[in-house]
């Protein structure tokens, strides 16, 4: 179990928590490039996962009127230079039930690696989720990430995602989700991203306000230094009465950064409203000002709004 | 005895347009003077040139702070030194919660001391952020309780009250003396006349220099007098 305890220490010299998979109160599944390393359930959820050729592919259902209590850690990384790691993931929340889902994605020597994640959600009626993501990546830049997922929520539920890569080098990313909220459902996606070097970011997130009085926020952070580029493209779509959505991007960009906003609103029900921001520039000068008035350097006070802004 | 803060001749121009000319006053340590005047006087371009703002470098004359001459230094080698300055709209902030803001500087200051000091709780207020979510008058306050925890040897307060209820106006003046009390000194730019009457000097300014200087009640009187012509739109002879 050479690689369990590799991706682990990784994790924690990341600073996330090694010894989730000691504790039987916690659910986890954990998976080093295509091998499953180890897992674990708890009551009412039901977990099915197998090796394919190039990852894992997983079932996870959360039972109806199941509400986990410890968040369900999902680990996921390829601790060597090179390897590719495909998940394919469907989850399922029955109706009244309530999880939340951490991954940790963790590629701390990355110099080739394609990190692909293909999803599909069902939020039930009534139903919860919380899927926060969090990526570890090494100082080489060498890496591909493909997150894509879709997801419904049904009507009264809730799903909230965010998704985190602020520490190392991005590499390549390209997310795009999809959500689709029914009647009084509530959709919240997050991005926080920090480039550096010549990374590349491409954000598509979409909501679509299916339903009467459906709730969406799409909500991005990245920051940018050297020579990298980021596109984030928020779409949110409000389709009946009552539904309201919101777009909300920040780019803040250093050196020869490079940084693109797209936010798309498109209502085809009178009764609905969907709003949008989109700020892109370099660090904001009173911001600036006032912190260096608190006797900051420049530096210290641009770090401070940057790690702000991606908390 | 050397002033704390000694402003000689200072000029301040915008291309042809004159914003300050001639401007010379002193602030000495733990005194509060207040500023007087009418908008676009030039109040808060003076305290961005005493602050070191981007884009404020004099035209002419010059600024001594305990001796030592500052047009050349930055923001933070003048925060450094112990000066600092609270903005008539402070910018808000994602991220930062109100709690590391009061301690930025220094790790080891208690910031529930500071944030009761201009009577704002702890518990409610330490872990909230310093951004949208907090009213004008609240961000106004944690702006004062930040500035209070840097100690610092002179505070500029840029109209410390505008944006704060009329019945806080007695809070704001409490949170000027504590300054006082903690051996600051005070550059106040005020409007309001019961908040100038608690300065130990006050002087008011017009069309980029002082016009009249001295006692609180008496630049006071002067400025309501309206005696500064320029202030009511003719040519100033004051």
């Amino acid at each position: 179990m050479r690689e369990l305890h590799d991706l682990m220490e990784a994790l924690g010299d990341a600073g996330g928590d090694k010894t989730i998979l000691e504790n039987d109160e916690i659910a986890h599944l954990v998976a080093s490039g295509h091998k499953l390393l180890s897992m674990k359930s708890v009551e009412g959820l039901e977990v099915e996962a197998r090796e394919t050729l190039t990852g894992i592919s997983a079932k996870v259902t959360v039972k109806e009127g199941i509400k986990i209590k410890n968040p369900v850690h999902l680990c996921f990384g390829i601790p060597h230079k090179k390897g590719t790691q495909q998940i394919k993931m469907q989850v399922k929340l029955d109706k009244d039930a309530s999880a939340h889902f951490i991954a940790h994605c963790i590629f701390p020597k990355a110099e080739k690696v394609r990190h692909i994640m293909d999803a599909t959600v069902e939020i039930g009626e009534n139903a919860e989720m919380k899927y926060s993501e969090t990526h570890y990546h090494g100082l080489y830049g060498g890496i591909e990430v493909l997150p894509k997922s879709v997801v419904k929520v049904n009507r009264n539920g809730r799903y909230f995602s965010e998704f985190i890569l602020i520490g190392g080098r991005v590499g390549t990313l390209a997310i795009d989700y999809a959500v689709a909220a029914e009647e009084d459902a509530v959709a919240e996606l997050t991005a926080k991203v920090f480039g550096h070097g010549n990374d590349v970011i491409s954000i598509r997130e979409r909501v679509t306000l299916a339903g009467e009085n459906a709730r969406g926020l799409i909500k991005t952070r990245v920051a940018l230094e050297d020579e990298a580029t980021a596109e984030v493209t928020g779409i949110t779509e409000g389709n009946a009465a009552g539904a309201r959505g919101h777009v909300d991007c920040l780019e803040i960009v250093k050196d020869s950064a490079v940084a693109k906003a797209i936010p798309i609103i498109n209502v085809t029900n009178p009764l609905a409203k969907v709003t949008h921001e989109a700020a892109i520039g370099s660090v904001d000068k009173r911001q600036l000002e006032t912190l260096m008035a608190h006797g900051l350097t420049s530096e210290e006070a641009v770090d401070i709004i940057v790690r702000g802004v991606l908390r | 005895m050397i002033p704390l803060l000694d402003i000689e001749n200072l000029a301040f121009h915008i291309g042809d347009k004159r914003i300050l000319d001639d401007l010379c006053l002193t602030i000495h340590d733990s005194e509060i003077h207040a500023l007087l005047g009418t908008n676009g006087t030039g109040k808060s371009t003076l305290a961005y040139l005493v602050m070191g703002c981007e884009g404020y470098q004099p035209s002419g004359g010059g600024i001594r702070f305990k001796g030592q001459a500052i047009d050349n230094l930055t923001m933070h080698e003048r925060a450094k030194l112990g000066i600092t300055m609270a903005w008539q709209e402070p910018v808000r902030f994602e991220g930062i919660s109100v709690r590391d803001y009061l301690t930025l500087k220094h790790k080891e200051r208690d910031p529930s001391l500071y944030i009761e000091m201009v009577g704002l709780s702890p518990e409610l207020y330490l872990s909230r952020m310093v951004d949208r979510c907090l009213s004008g008058g609240e961000r106004k306050r944690i702006e004062l309780a930040s500035v209070l925890a840097l100690r610092p040897k002179l505070a500029v307060l840029d109209e410390p009250d505008s944006g704060i209820d009329m019945l806080s106006t007695q809070d704001i003046i409490h949170v000027i003396s504590l300054f006082k009390q903690g051996g600051s000194a005070v550059l106040l730019i005020t409007h309001r006349e019961e908040i100038a009457l608690i300065a130990d000097t006050a002087s008011q300014l017009c069309r980029g220099g002082i016009v009249c200087s001295g006692n609180p009640r008496e630049v006071a009187d002067y400025y309501k007098s309206k005696k500064c012509l320029a202030c009511v739109g003719e040519v100033c002879d004051a």
